[in-house]
């Protein structure tokens, strides 16, 4: 173990693209503690940034596909010169657990002390849930919106060829969900599908 | 209906579970194969191991890597069995590409050290190469390759691990020079004018097992039944999937948003073999691109994973012999044989065999009776033996 990682401030990588994101980890780490962050904006040639940084920890968003790239860091100097291995393994499954659920990989260079860890984690770990949150939220919202769009349209159809009431082709939609146990949403896009196959 | 979630990544190789769901295989097993795509192969390994996915379509040597402690966490995964054999390309710039024209590369597609020879012939820096993952067969089949043909690693070769989807952006941008990759990712690459195919995997080993189905060990123990119904499903799925009259149906099925979200003809080509190498339009075809079932593509021989296992160790500097145990245990030809007997699977008489040593199909003991293997052969002629490791 280097005398950094046992008297110096942490060094943390924070690989993130989107500059919002990056200082609200940023923020919630120098509220956690003393600690050195450097924010990764672009990750061309990633590998090699990070090795230039020599950071204890490396931080990253479990939907990021480069991700991938740090697993090259455990074999960058080979495994049993200077290992490297996500934090998880020097810890708690629970702690794993929480971290990959908040949508969050950390790797940390091996040998460094769980107490050390665990505040940035914890922090860390209660921002990515925020964030992920955030994202599930908007999602859900977008979803709802385009469904909305698709039982219009079908409503439209309806009232057009049948010549229903906006009501009544409401109705209508819903009786049949109802009787093949299916969503509104689903039969909807079923009809404005089949309208635009015949058109 | 039992309920199972398992991970995928968009590449072609992924059929053998999407269609398992899309055609019913799952159902008739009486699973509910909930398929989620995930973001990388670290993510989907790290979510197998902590419970969050119960199968994953995996990367061949993730399993052995991960029982010789390299990389993520220390929970036993194994491979219940091959999902998929061969399916990679390798392209490279359309500079070095023009150079290697005029050297004079060979017309064969399949003429791996002809190509590798001209490649290093026109190579004048590092060859910087990305592959999907630092554990895959792409990275194995390029030190393979190129090693034997004596370009090597650090001094001409550098080995960057690059995700599929990105693949042609770092062409684009310069950062490497060359690829190995799943498909469809290398015609994307050729579509997009960033990059030529010099040859596919199956050149530089006829045989070389791509995907696995893989599970954590504890899973398998505490659910035989469940892993049973899914070894069956994708049993059945790959059967489905080597009739060539199924080609279109599976283009269209993978091309879909949710799964890999690129035109049916791109993917169509890998299932037919017919790779279009140029954005000029020129056409190689390679034989058994890939393979879901034929030759025994799907029993999880544990030779596959000693060889893959002594390559790593070598590369590492772990030990041999310890690999060498721990690799033959994640291969389940055990449960192949107890799961997938009883409806009709043909098992070969061995567990292991001689790699590389069988250059055209050749028939062996099985329990049937009509199993044929091969070819297997690795392009320099060399067979690997697992009795010495």
């Amino acid at each position: 173990m280097s005398q950094r990682q046992q008297s110096q401030r942490l060094r943390i990588a924070v690989i993130e693209k989107d500059r919002e994101r990056a200082h609200q980890v940023v923020d919630a780490l120098s509220d956690a503690g003393d600690y050195e962050v450097s924010v990764i904006g672009d990750e061309t040639g990633l590998a090699r940034r990070l090795s230039s940084l020599d950071p204890d920890l490396v931080l990253i968003d479990v939907v990021n596909p480069s991700r991938d790239v740090l697993e090259e860091l455990a074999l960058a100097s080979g495994p049993l010169e200077r290992p490297v291995a996500m934090f998880v393994e020097r810890t708690d499954d629970r702690l794993t657990a929480q971290a990959i659920e908040a949508g969050m990989s950390a790797y940390v260079v091996d040998g460094l002390h769980k107490d050390r860890i665990k505040p940035v984690l914890d922090a860390a770990i209660a921002r990515f849930n925020m964030v992920s949150r955030m994202r599930r939220e908007l999602e859900a919202t977008k979803a709802a919106l385009a469904e909305r769009k698709t039982v219009d349209r079908a409503k439209g159809l309806l009232m057009a060829a049948r010549g229903i009431s906006e009501e009544e082709a409401y109705a209508l939609l819903r009786r049949t969900a109802m009787d093949q146990g299916r969503k509104i949403g689903d039969v909807a896009a079923a009809l404005v599908t089949a309208a635009d196959l015949l058109k | 209906m039992i309920p199972v979630e398992a991970g995928f990544i968009p590449l072609v190789d992924a059929a053998p579970l999407i269609i398992a769901r899309e055609m019913g295989f799952a159902e008739e097993e009486g699973i509910d194969l909930r398929l989620h795509r995930q973001p990388s192969w670290s993510v989907m390994r790290d979510r197998l191991a902590v419970g969050h996915l119960q199968a994953a379509h995996m990367l061949a040597p993730v399993p052995v890597a991960m029982s010789m402690g390299l990389g993520g966490l220390a929970v036993p995964l194994d491979a219940t069995m091959l999902l998929s054999v061969n399916g990679t390309v390798i392209g490279v710039s359309p500079r070095l590409a023009d150079a290697m024209r005029a050297h004079g590369v060979s017309n064969d597609f399949m003429a791996a050290r002809l190509v590798g020879e001209s490649l290093i012939a026109v190579v004048t820096e590092t060859l910087r190469v990305g592959v999907p993952f630092p554990f895959s067969m792409h990275a194995e089949l390029l030190y393979y390759w190129l090693g034997s043909l004596g370009l090597r690693a650090p001094e001409g070769l550098e080995v960057r691990t690059i995700p599929p989807p990105l693949m042609a952006d770092a062409m684009a941008t310069g950062e490497i020079d060359a690829f190995c990759v799943g498909e469809p990712w290398g015609s994307i690459a050729v579509e997009r004018g960033v990059a030529e195919l010099i040859l596919p995997g199956c050149a530089i080993w006829r045989f070389a097992p791509e995907k696995v189905l893989a599970m954590a060990r504890a899973m398998i123990e505490r659910d035989p039944d469940l892993t049973r119904r899914l070894m069956r499903a994708c049993w059945r799925s790959g059967r489905w999937l080597s009739d060539a009259a199924h080609h279109m149906t599976t283009a269209e099925i993978l091309s879909r948003p949710g799964y890999l979200d690129v035109a049916p003809e791109i993917v169509e080509r890998s299932l037919s073999g017919r790779l279009m190498i140029s954005r000029g339009g020129e056409e190689r075809q390679a034989p058994r691109f890939i393979e879901f079932h034929g030759g025994a593509a799907q029993f999880p021989w544990r030779s596959q994973a000693l060889w893959i296992a002594t390559r790593l160790a070598a590369r590492t500097g772990l030990d041999r012999g310890d690999a060498a145990g721990v690799a033959r245990d994640c291969f389940r030809a055990d449960l192949f044989r107890s799961n997938l007997g009883p409806v009709g699977a043909d098992m070969p008489g061995a567990s292991e065999k001689l790699e590389g040593a069988l250059p055209s199909e050749t028939p062996v003991a099985s329990s049937t009776g009509r199993l044929f293997l091969g070819p297997d052969s690795f392009f320099d002629g060399r067979i690997f033996d697992p009795a010495d490791h």
